[in-house]
């Protein structure tokens, strides 16, 4: 690989650590419309064909090395159908959503533990 | 058991003068003639002799001829020594014969005729049915169409190892068809289409043949590994009189069922001496418990050895709360296999590496002893490819697993000293706290998306597992990975009948008439039968809803209405990205919406109980409990829940 492309590669990758601002709406929309959801859920819980990701429980950068190199099944999306700029925009959607009750807090749930 | 057979004859009315009144009133009305007439475009004007004919009686037939105990009645015999509960069947002319003979000379009992509207869920029933009852249904086709709309549910049931009796009309003789119809329904080795896929056929000459082979096909139906059977019943066999030569040789052949194969002394000794010695043995199931008695030996094995258990769910196999369910292959110096057909994918990962193969890796450490108990090695065919990939192992003992556990047991329990006692207990306690850690888990996770709006799959079990854990429930959809495998997960599973495992070759259409078969097995037990439906699957069919009411069959279906064929899904999305291209077109040609399908409607236009579609998951607790009420008075009622994809 070229220096010079690993430098903008490294440079970049450094920024969104320190920036993972993005637009939460378009974020829900592209999670939506490219399908996203089908595998992790709409609220990004994860199914069993894809894992949790609502709240993400990577920094930025980690969902799209993630998306862009993922383990097991899940295709890889290239920059060409999914630009950093969306997955940006994607985990600042997935950000807002908040993080799951307590197990405990949940009657059902909690009897299961019962068991 | 043989039962003698009042053989009757052709009574003859011939066309003498004595008897032509009352053959005139039988067979000359006008609309019997006008059903044999074919279709025209336009009408002609009638010539004179049609003229002619129509202002005189219309001639007596010759011949009129009746039989008072047609062939199709010993054949009722036949089946009826097999003792079959029900025989599932949408009518059709080739079997007429035995239809008739059913009813009227069988009484429509053992079997009783369940009236299907396709054959393919006639099959799939006999194979929920199966997996509940442990004993065949019979299913009586068309040999041609029939059979053709039978085919996926009979491949199905060839791959899940579930033996289906399958009884094919045919008319043979050309001069006993009548007229272009059976002419098209008609075959000359009616079997062949699906012989690839069944385990043995026959298309009997005479009644006594007829009975020899019927027996015999239920036997290696029911010899492991099971599979499903056909027998061509003949149209002229059924219909005529018994001929004189099977007069003399009527007889039944007597039924001794065979004992499963066990495995060699010698191999079962050397299975145990590595399982004992070894220090992370795992233990995987995938049809290994042929009968109830078979989840009792493999906690005996797995508590002998304090080894883990991995159920790959193709059938109820090992109690789900149980501390040794679970376990990881990646550590195993031995992984024994009872029954696995895919032993080779449960030992290795693939993942896609180009659109032509798929990168595979083992998932066993260098130098893990594989062991295989399979009765698939006792049998197989080439074309469909259900058998799986090759798979290398150290010893493979081609038997039967649930007939070789006890011996196996046995071995393992003298080889054990007390260190090894010791050693092993102490691997039972580590691996009782990896259970529960991992329940743990799975209970903390179910806490995601909890009130999401399509209601999460998790949400959807846990609230039916409130309403069913202190019935005699019973599970009969196949839930993992449609349902994200959920219920396996949280539900306490115990029983062989709490779980049915999965389609056997994955053909779509089997879920909704599986259920029905397998409730309709339920019902003498009393069991409340819960099916968790997918609504892609119930598309296939859906009036087997219609049998359901029908015949009173009591189930509880829970619409796993995701609006999608949802694998595709993936799929589609998956080559887009290797293509690098049009991700966003995953939903065009595998979404179900647009208009959404009105399942609780569906199933009202049925005949039963439907509510929803249900999209607030605070709305389904109390749905569910309405419904269950209704199924305990008798009948079948469907939820319809919007559902999260997985």
């Amino acid at each position: 690989m070229p220096k010079i492309l690993l430098a903008v590669l490294v440079l970049t990758s450094a920024a969104y650590a320190q920036d993972a601002t993005g637009n939460a709406d378009n974020g829900k929309r592209i999670f939506m419309k490219n399908g996203c959801f089908e595998c992790h859920g709409t609220v990004g819980q994860g199914t069993i064909a894809g894992a949790r990701i609502g709240p993400p429980p990577l920094n930025v950068q980690g969902l799209i090395r993630y998306v862009r190199r993922p383990p097991g099944q899940m295709p890889a999306f290239t920059e060409k159908v999914m630009s950093d700029q969306e997955l940006i925009d994607v985990y600042t959607y997935l950000k807002t959503i908040p993080p799951a009750k307590p197990a405990k807090d949940i009657p059902l749930l909690n009897d299961l533990r019962a068991k | 058991m043989a039962k003698k057979i009042p053989v009757g004859r052709r009574g003859f009315l011939k066309g003498a003068a004595g008897a032509a009144a009352g053959a005139a009133a039988l067979v000359g009305s006008a609309p019997a003639l006008k059903a044999q007439a074919p279709e025209r475009a336009a009408t002609p004007l009638p010539s004179a002799a049609l003229a002619a004919a129509e202002k005189t009686s219309p001639a007596p037939r010759v011949d009129v001829y009746t039989t008072d105990r047609p062939g199709a009645d010993f054949m009722v015999d036949v089946i009826k020594s097999l003792n079959f509960e029900y025989v599932c069947a949408n009518p059709g002319s080739s079997f007429r014969g035995l239809h008739e003979s059913l009813v009227n000379y069988g009484g429509n009992k053992a079997p009783e005729l369940l009236t299907c509207c396709h054959e393919e869920s006639s099959v799939a029933m006999a194979h929920g049915y199966f997996k509940i009852e442990g004993k065949p249904l019979m299913v009586m086709a068309h040999g041609t169409v029939g059979l053709q709309h039978a085919s996926m549910a009979i491949y199905n049931a060839y791959a899940d190892r579930v033996p289906v009796y399958i009884v094919l009309g045919n008319i043979q003789d050309i001069n006993f068809r009548r007229g272009d119809v059976e002419w098209a329904h008609s075959v000359q080795d009616a079997a062949a289409m699906v012989r690839d896929f069944t385990k043995w056929d026959d298309n009997p000459v005479s009644l006594s043949h007829f009975a020899e082979s019927s027996v015999r096909a239920y036997k290696i139906a029911m010899t492991p590994p099971y599979e499903p059977v056909v027998i061509v019943a003949d149209a002229v066999l059924q219909e005529e009189p018994m001929p004189e030569a099977d007069r003399r040789n009527a007889r039944i052949p007597k039924l001794a069922l065979s004992a499963p194969p066990a495995g060699d002394s010698g191999a079962v000794a050397e299975a145990a001496k590595l399982l004992v010695a070894a220090e992370n043995p795992v233990i995987v199931a995938g049809r290994a418990a042929r009968t109830p008695k078979g989840i009792g030996l493999l906690v005996e094995l797995a508590e002998t050895l304090q080894a883990p258990v991995q159920d790959r769910h193709f059938r109820m196999n090992f109690p789900s709360m149980h501390p040794l369910n679970g376990g990881s292959i990646a550590n195993a110096d031995v992984v024994l296999g009872l029954e696995v057909q895919d032993f080779w994918m449960a030992t290795h990962t693939q993942t896609p590496i180009n659109r032509l193969g798929m990168e595979a890796r083992p998932i066993t450490k260098p130098g893990a002893k594989l062991i295989t108990i399979y009765s698939g090695d006792l049998y197989g065919k080439s074309n469909y490819q259900d058998f799986g990939r090759y798979a290398e192992v150290d010893l493979s003992i081609a038997a039967d697993a649930e007939a070789t556990l006890p011996a196996l047991i046995e071995a393992c329990k003298k080889l054990i000293t007390p260190d090894r006692k010791r050693a092993m207990m102490e691997r039972g306690a580590k691996l009782a706290e990896a259970s529960r850690a991992a329940r743990e888990r799975d209970i903390e996770q179910a806490a995601y998306g909890w009130d999401a709006s399509p209601i999460s799959t998790a949400r959807v079990t846990v609230e039916l597992w409130n309403q069913i854990k202190n019935e005699d429930w019973s599970l009969v959809s196949d839930v993992n990975p449609f349902f994200s495998g959920w219920p396996l997960k949280l539900w306490d599973f115990k029983k062989h009948y709490q779980y049915l495992g999965e389609h056997g070759a994955y053909g779509i259409g089997y879920g909704a008439p599986a259920a029905v078969g397998a409730a309709l097995a339920n019902r003498k037990y009393g069991r409340l039968t819960v099916n968790i439906q997918c609504d892609g699957d119930l598309n296939y069919a859906p009036s087997v809803l219609w049998t359901a009411a029908h015949h009173r069959i009591p189930m509880l279906t829970i619409m796993h209405n995701n609006r999608a064929y949802h694998q595709e899904v993936m799929y589609l999305t998956d080559m887009a990205a290797r293509a690098n291209r049009g991700i966003e077109t995953f939903n065009v040609g595998t979404g179900i919406n647009d208009p959404n399908i009105d399942y609780a409607t569906m199933a009202k236009a049925y005949g039963m109980y439907g509510r929803g579609p249900i999209t607030d998951p605070k709305d389904l607790g109390p749905a569910i409990k309405d419904a269950i009420a209704v199924v305990k008075r008798g009948e079948p009622a469907l939820i319809d829940v919007v559902t999260q994809p997985r």
